[in-house]
């Protein structure tokens, strides 16, 4: 069976060849060693479309997928209502099968598209510029963190205890990497001498709200930025980051129209003041005019990056997360002003009705009177792995197991997408895990 | 209305895009008001209104699927339409990366299988699907190679050397590591300046990384004596895989020496490049390597998939597994593929290059004139003799609805033009494509204007760069 993917026949095959002025295709692969030239693959035997499909079709439905399953599980990728009008957009191949658009004349889809995000990111955190999206929200803080070294010149970073641990991790990992050091915090206490930035999250891992204010105040004061890693679909209720005194905005852009997919793709957010935009990684979009004058859009800036300035660009980022930037702009073009406002307050109020529920359980706790938004951790009077089990047999993904931080307590998030029903169906099940 | 309005334009209160239920619980009390927002503005808009506007603008774009993408080094090939459908089954698109192991078993096999025909395609011994692009895989790549001399006590190695013709990323993600960057120079050949490379290769070197086939589409036929030498001066060879397209099912870079590759799913395993990602940048290692490979990695006792933490692991790179969106559409190629298939798919890669080369070599410089792999690379020499530039080629091209080459790059090539037909495109196409060179090269000897004043009728004509940075215009305000 000839490739569906590989369209030239035999005959033209051979009449390449014979332009080319070689016997056989062997001869255009001559420069390769002898000796290395026919390695041996096992890999399976290829299958058609027909046939894949269905095994790939079973493998999907070896996992538990939240189209069938209730789910309270959150801790950094969130289940949130997709409208329609996104997967068809981003669905449009001249869309998702186009390059980065270093062609601006016929890119402007993508470049104008780029804008909308840009202004809608900024619209959404009050923050001055932001950039066209990044991988992920805890590259997105990695980033920031080098950055708030490179502006301010120190190379030590102060991060808060109460930041997601996997974004702790994945800041090491950015901060060590350039030889910096690193330093956690509790909330409210003083930067260590010399800090380039203090970076916390809003609401913070456990859910809670923290007085940003306050920590963007103690930042400033040490001559530190302060970078604030938020919730975007809080902001639908909650604080700006550009107005409690964020210098540099990150996020992780999954919530914002884009499936789960076990983590990825997703996309971080990237924003900050005006005066350092200059200092930003990742590719940003301008609007200009073409020579007759007509409105255009190009990427700008780019004497930042990689492709121009090679070792002195801000970051080494290239390709990066641009689908799910316009699959972010086309859901908060969607919702809008009143949606963005609709969907926080639904998950607001559900969350809060369940944890009032659990929190009358007996045996159940929320480990704190703090206001939270979403999520939030109860103390359970079994280990949280078990209760996840046994709600699993009834069809619901339960909360992350934070135990090793936590004693016994469990994170749960509760968004628009849980009914009253699934709520009760779950608060019954922790009862009956007690008994 | 004009035809380039923008969403606040068509913004009118009262409008939405999308119905949501009403709440079904009573509400709860507001915490205090400091927590609260103040109000701002979103755009509000129908969904008809949406549709058209998003559906206007795909139409000012071009992609793989509007005609030939000859972008050279970025592999615009085919991308198969059921592989997109395949990301998109409820069973892989919506499933939480922290649920329950046992409850994602079938996502963790498809990861571990990955992660084993990468292996073998490679030709090493363990991968880490985690990074998320190209770049993020080299920064990959070189955290390895840090953690390996740290761990065997060799903290002299401090420098990363590099080709004249490498990649922007390369040295930037040495940057990102705290290397320092050298470079080896390239011969007249367009190979790797063994004496160039004598000189630097000392102990201070910790890794060369060295692109194959190179940037210039050129297999350097001395790949295994500059292994050695590395080798032998204590530094590891790795490899951006950006190209390996051009000898896909029939080499492996691990029997080439090197210690570690980063590959590109977006380019060589077919899944689409999304206007500027997702991307995924899984990294393969040697057994050398694999212990400092980044968490997780997903393992398989007995029937049942774990992910753990490699023993001596760089930590984490990213949030969660790695774009699993991007590593469905590329798992569903290498099995439609099989090691046969793969083989077709260099060899017509290879094939088209070289034909290319052939055809288009009357008219424009050659610089490196021999076989060439999956790209061949041009110099607009000739015509800039004439005062026409390769951007006014590029430009032109526009003219004729194909989309340029890469131009300016490698940047040891003068008004360079690299040219990556990819596999999936057929002499008809390449055909039309070398016509339409042709009449541009002949246009820059008897009419250069129609090339300086080029694209004339694309959606907007050049757009004027310097003063999109000169006064940045960045976002649009709305008003309340």
């Amino acid at each position: 069976m000839p490739s569906p993917y590989l369209p030239n026949t035999d005959t033209d095959r051979s009449a390449m060849l014979r332009e080319i002025g070689v016997g056989s295709v062997e001869e255009l692969f001559r420069d390769i060693p002898q000796e290395v030239r026919h390695a041996q693959f096992r890999l399976p035997t290829p299958l058609s479309e027909l046939e894949l499909k269905k095994e790939l079709n079973r493998l999907a439905g070896r996992n538990a997928n939240l189209d069938d399953y209730a789910c309270f599980l959150g801790g950094g990728s969130y289940r949130h209502y997709i409208p329609a009008t996104v997967e068809h957009v981003i669905g449009r191949s001249e869309f998702y099968t186009a390059y980065t658009p270093y062609q601006a004349e016929v890119s402007q889809g993508t470049l104008q598209s780029t804008y909308e995000y840009q202004s809608l990111i900024c619209q959404l955190t009050a923050m001055e510029v932001s950039n066209a999206g990044m991988y992920d929200g805890s590259t997105a803080a990695g980033e920031a963190a080098i950055m708030a070294c490179v502006i301010t010149r120190r190379n030590k970073v102060a991060v808060s205890t109460t930041v997601n641990p996997t974004f702790r991790e994945v800041i090491t990992t950015y901060v060590k990497g350039r030889d910096f050091s690193m330093e956690t915090i509790e909330p409210g206490s003083e930067l260590p001498a010399d800090c380039a930035c203090l970076v916390a999250q809003q609401p913070n891992f456990l859910g809670h709200l923290e007085d940003m204010e306050a920590q963007a105040r103690k930042a400033h004061e040490a001559g530190a930025l302060f970078v604030a890693i938020v919730d975007p679909i809080s902001l639908g209720m909650f604080q700006q980051p550009g107005r409690y005194g964020a210098d540099i905005a990150v996020a992780d852009g999954q919530a914002l129209g884009n499936s789960m997919s076990f983590g990825g793709p997703g996309l971080g957010v990237f924003a900050c003041r005006q005066q350092y935009v200059r200092q930003m990684p990742g590719r940003i979009v301008g609007k200009t005019a073409d020579v007759d004058g007509k409105p255009g859009y190009v990427m700008t800036l780019v004497t930042r990056e990689q492709y121009i300035r090679r070792e002195r660009a801000t970051s080494n980022i290239c390709t990066s997360e641009a689908l799910m930037a316009l699959a972010a702009a086309v859901y908060l073009a969607t919702l809008g002003k009143s949606g963005l406002k609709r969907v926080a307050e639904l998950c607001y109020h559900k969350a809060h009705y369940a944890a009032d529920r659990i929190a009358r359980l007996k045996g159940y706790s929320l480990i704190s009177a703090e206001p939270f938004f979403k999520e939030f951790a109860v103390r359970c009077p079994v280990a949280p792995a078990e209760i996840n089990r046994a709600l699993l047999r009834k069809r619901i993904i339960g909360g992350l197991d934070i135990s090793p931080v936590v004693e016994s307590a469990m994170l749960l998030c509760v968004t628009e997408m849980n009914t009253k029903e699934e709520i009760d169906k779950l608060v019954e099940i922790l009862g009956a895990a007690h008994e | 209305m004009n035809d380039r309005y923008l969403l606040p334009d068509i913004s009118q209160p009262g409008k939405t895009g999308c119905s949501l239920p009403a709440l079904d619980v009573s509400p709860a009390e507001l915490p205090p008001k400091e927590f609260l927002r103040q109000e701002f503005e979103l755009p509000e808009v129908s969904e008809v209104g949406l549709m058209r506007y998003f559906t206007a603008l795909s139409k000012l774009n071009y992609g793989v699927d509007t005609g030939f993408y000859p972008l050279g080094s970025c592999t615009m090939k085919y991308n198969p339409k059921w592989h997109e459908d395949v990301a998109r089954f409820p069973g892989f698109a919506s499933i939480h990366p922290l649920q329950q192991e046992e409850s994602v078993q079938g996502a963790l096999q498809l990861m571990f299988e990955l992660q084993e025909y990468l292996t073998e395609i490679t030709g090493m011994h363990a991968a880490s699907l985690v990074p998320l692009a190209g770049a993020h895989g080299e920064y990959t790549g070189l955290l390895l190679v840090k953690a390996y001399h740290r761990d065997r006590g060799d903290k002299t190695r401090k420098k990363i050397l590099l080709t004249d013709s490498s990649h922007g990323t390369n040295p930037a993600s040495a940057v990102m590591c705290g290397f320092e960057v050298g470079v080896v120079a390239s011969d007249s050949e367009g190979n790797v300046d063994m004496k160039s490379l004598e000189s630097a290769m000392n102990e201070e070197v910790a890794a060369l990384t060295l692109t194959m086939p190179t940037t210039l589409g050129l297999f350097d036929p001395r790949i295994l004596e500059i292994s050695r030498l590395v080798h032998e001066r204590g530094g590891l060879l790795g490899a951006d895989g950006a190209n390996l397209n051009a000898f896909l099912g029939r080499v492996k870079f691990g029997e080439l020496g090197y210690d570690y590759v980063q590959l590109n799913l977006h380019k060589t395993f077919s899944t689409p490049h999304g206007g500027g990602g997702p991307g995924s940048g899984p990294v393969c290692a040697k057994k050398s390597l694999a212990d400092f490979l980044p968490s997780p990695v997903v393992t398989n006792s007995k029937g049942k998939y774990r992910s753990v933490s490699p023993v001596k692991s760089v930590g984490r790179i990213a949030n969660f597994y790695g774009n699993f969106g991007v590593m469905c559409k590329a798992y569903a190629y290498i099995r439609s593929l099989g090691a046969e298939g793969m083989k077709e798919v260099s060899e017509d890669a290879v094939l088209n290059a070289n034909y290319l080369r052939v055809k288009l070599k009357p008219y424009y410089n050659l610089p490196y004139d021999r076989v060439c792999m999956h790209e061949v690379v041009f110099s607009g020499k000739r015509q800039k003799a004439r005062g026409v530039h390769t951007l006014d080629i590029a430009k032109r091209l526009l003219d004729y609805g194909l989309h340029p080459p890469t131009v300016y790059f490698p940047l040891i090539v003068e008004e360079a033009l690299m040219i990556e037909p990819t596999e999936t495109e057929s002499k008809q196409t390449l055909d039309s494509f070398i016509e339409a060179m042709k009449e541009i090269a002949a246009d820059a000897e008897r009419n250069p204007e129609i090339l300086h004043g080029a694209p004339h009728n694309t959606p907007v004509r050049r757009l004027d760069d310097v003063r999109a940075a000169r006064s940045p215009d960045l976002r649009w305000q709305m008003k309340r």
